[in-house]
């Protein structure tokens, strides 16, 4: 047994082709979710060029609300959509009661703000759920789908179809409508968005809204493969920022493809050694960093790309 | 300036409610006395209890603390410890060491305790040893890591069993099972990762070989990559290592991959949560575990079997929950420094030779046989195997 590091030995062994199958399967359904997470922190940078460290307590409590909705016997569908409600009104909520009493303030007031807030909700999740992990349903069967040596989920399916729905659905809203171009303008420059009659202050509220419906979202898909717990979001929030990071912060498609790369790096790395799983997924998302300090896809450094 | 004013008035709000909820819940406990019993006068003999009661293992810390409510007020009924009544001051941890460390201070320099319950984890326990020794007061802890009683401190106690011995009892089972290879999966906490380490050093030492050693993070939301990989090994178990969620996880992404081998998991499963959040998954997984969650299942003739229906009946009627594992290591930590305190009366130095002279002791966890070189007092017998059976803790034949 080869060793790759550490006191006691870790095993490392090359994948064969059907294990590879297997951890791009597995990448590939992480990586949209940290996908889905690095957008929502997109939407809010990009509308305030603050970071918002309690995206992850949205996709926490987007998965402990569609999960106890999905358990008093509501319909998958109305579970997640109660999910993805729920959240919009808190993410626009956060921003009404925290955010927007202090603008003005310097970035760095407003990040320590959105940490504030992410303590907060985490006790709140823990004071209401308790501190215990809760299981909910998959979507549909939970039977695998044998794809040759490798199985899937048809959970697995549906968090990619949802990602890539969502992304277009995003997409659409930035390119074809009215308020997602107001949106756009005010990322690129928030006084000549004003100076035009844009409502910039309402464009913030949108976008904390709307980053909450997709933490929402994120959660609810999650939550059948990872089960729902209070603290769940700190990890998951620190990926999704790390993907947002990877892609280049600011920039949407980046985000996505900065969740995708985050999870099929974790997946191969956790084959190759699974002790350093996460070293190797973040040593290689050190390495992109140093060569392109803007990340994959953004241009400057801080705002710039439009919102979807 | 006013909008932050405004901010710090809505957390303060808020702050308050929750104060004030948690505060509603508490009964003021009134003494109901067994009749014929003389109630205790006198000064209290006051021990202090320190346990993980907010934070993120509340889940040890809470049943610990109504245990611990509960003897106080059960043995002040039936009279208190030679007629003088018993009171135990109660901190929380909030599970972190620094905290832990803030606690014993205030039991032993605020409320002057003649010994101290607990703290629930074996991190938080390390951080009061040098204290605890300095100060020269017993500390029963109510944590599972063997470095808090190897080597052996001269006032530290424990009462849980240790991963070691639930390694000993896995060896012995898989022996049973004629099972020679096994791959191991541990969660990258402190307890997976000491288990890792047992495991590491007994199963090949026993004659079984260790194919894999894998690991995952506690808040991981898939293990199938590392499930892959063992599935392409010779291994004819797998040896999990963790708290739930994890090993909930592991047991829904067998199933999904079709890795059809037994799943024998840690002492560290034994509660109703995994069951609850792993369904159907767990059936037919095997752990170790103390005899508590199988006791309308051990022999008639098992000299723990009264003190564990009395116990779980007790802790029913007072919390209305089921009894756990966890509860029970408070129990047993309370009864020693009571036993001894019977004993003894008021002084610490006695007290603490009391319990390291204690022999036969029966408690939840085990029958207890300490000495000088043994402050856990336990071997691998405390544990007995148990298989999960449509969603039931069944003795493992």
């Amino acid at each position: 047994m080869p060793a790759c590091g550490g006191r006691t030995l870790y095993a490392m062994t090359l994948p064969t082709g059907a294990q590879l199958l297997q951890y791009l399967i597995s990448g590939l359904t992480l990586g949209s979710v940290y996908g889905m997470i690095a957008l929502g922190f997109t939407l809010i940078h990009n509308a305030t060029g603050i970071v918002n460290f309690a995206q992850g307590e949205f996709v926490a409590f987007g998965a402990l609300i569609a999960l106890s909705c999905s358990e008093a016997g509501l319909p998958m569908p109305l579970a997640v959509l109660t999910a993805m409600a729920a959240m919009t009104l808190l993410g626009a909520a956060l921003e009404r009661a925290a955010i927007r009493p202090a603008r003005g303030a310097s970035v760095i007031t407003l990040i320590i703000i959105t940490i504030g807030a992410s303590i907060l909700l985490r006790g709140i999740a823990m004071w209401q759920w308790g501190p215990d992990a809760l299981p909910m349903r998959h979507f549909s069967s939970e039977d695998p789908i044998h794809l040759g040596p490798a199985s899937i989920l048809r959970q697995h399916l549906w968090i990619m179809g949802i990602v890539v729905a969502t992304m277009l659905g995003l997409w659409l809203l930035a390119e074809r409508t009215q308020v997602g171009k107001a949106m756009r303008a005010c990322a690129v420059d928030r006084e000549a968005a004003q100076l035009v009659g844009i409502p910039a202050a309402r464009m913030v509220m949108l976008s904390f809204a709307l980053s909450g419906m997709l933490g929402g979202l994120a959660g609810s898909i999650v939550a059948p493969l990872s089960m729902g717990q209070y603290n769940m979001g700190i990890m998951l929030g620190l990926k999704g920022f790390c993907a947002a990071i990877l892609g280049g912060i600011g920039n949407a498609p980046g985000a996505v493809l900065g969740g995708l790369l985050l999870g099929i790096l974790e997946s191969l790395g956790a084959g190759l050694c699974s002790g350093m799983k996460d070293a190797v997924a973040f040593g290689i998302m050190l390495m992109v960093l140093l060569v392109r300090p803007t990340g994959l896809l953004g241009r400057r450094a801080g705002r710039g790309e439009a919102v979807g | 300036m006013k909008s932050s004013t405004r901010l710090l008035g809505v957390l303060g709000i808020v702050v308050v409610a929750m104060l004030c909820a948690a505060g509603c819940g508490e009964k003021p406990a009134e003494p109901v006395m067994v009749p014929g019993v003389e109630p205790p006068t006198g000064p209290p003999y006051v021990i202090g209890a320190m346990f993980a009661i907010t934070g993120d293992a509340s889940s040890l810390g809470m049943p610990e603390r109504d245990t611990a409510e509960m003897l106080e007020k059960m043995i002040n009924e039936a009279g208190g410890i030679n007629g003088r009544p018993l009171e135990i001051v109660i901190e929380d941890t909030k599970g972190e060491p620094a905290e832990t460390l803030k606690a014993a201070k205030r039991l032993v320099e605020g409320s002057d305790v003649l010994a101290i319950v607990g703290p629930s984890r074996t991190g938080t326990t390390m951080a009061v040893i040098e204290y605890m020794e300095k100060v020269e007061v017993p500390l029963v802890s109510c944590a599972a890591g063997v470095p808090i009683v190897e080597p052996v401190k001269k006032w530290i106690f424990k009462t849980p069993q240790t991963d070691r011995m639930a390694i000993e009892k896995i060896i012995e089972y898989l022996k049973e099972k004629k099972i020679t290879r096994i791959a191991s999966l541990s969660d990258n906490t402190g307890f997976g990762k000491s288990g890792r380490r047992e495991i590491a050093a007994l199963m090949p030492a026993a004659g079984l070989k260790v194919v894999t050693l894998e690991e995952y993070g506690p808040k991981d939301t898939t293990m199938e990559i590392q499930l892959t990989k063992i599935k392409g090994t010779k291994a004819q178990a797998v040896v999990c290592w963790g708290t739930p969620p994890g090993p909930a996880i592991v047991a829904k992404n067998m199933r999904q991959l079709g890795v059809s081998i037994p799943l024998i998991c840690s002492h560290g499963v034994a509660n109703e949560t995994f069951l609850k959040i792993a369904g159907e998954a767990a059936n037919g997984a095997v752990l170790p575990a103390g005899r508590l969650i199988v006791v309308d299942q051990i022999s008639p003739d098992d000299p723990q079997l009264s003190l564990l229906e009395d116990y779980a009946e007790r802790y029913r009627a007072h919390t209305g929950k089921s009894p756990d594992t966890f509860g029970g290591h408070a129990w047993d930590a309370v009864e020693l420094v009571v036993k001894a305190l019977e004993e003894v009366g008021e002084d610490r130095a006695q007290i603490r030779d009391m319990i390291e002279k204690t022999t036969g002791f029966v408690g939840t966890g085990g029958v207890f046989n300490y000495s000088a070189e043994d402050h856990n007092g336990l071997t691998k017998d405390a544990f007995v195997m148990v298989e999960i059976v449509d969603g039931k803790w069944k003795l493992a034949k």
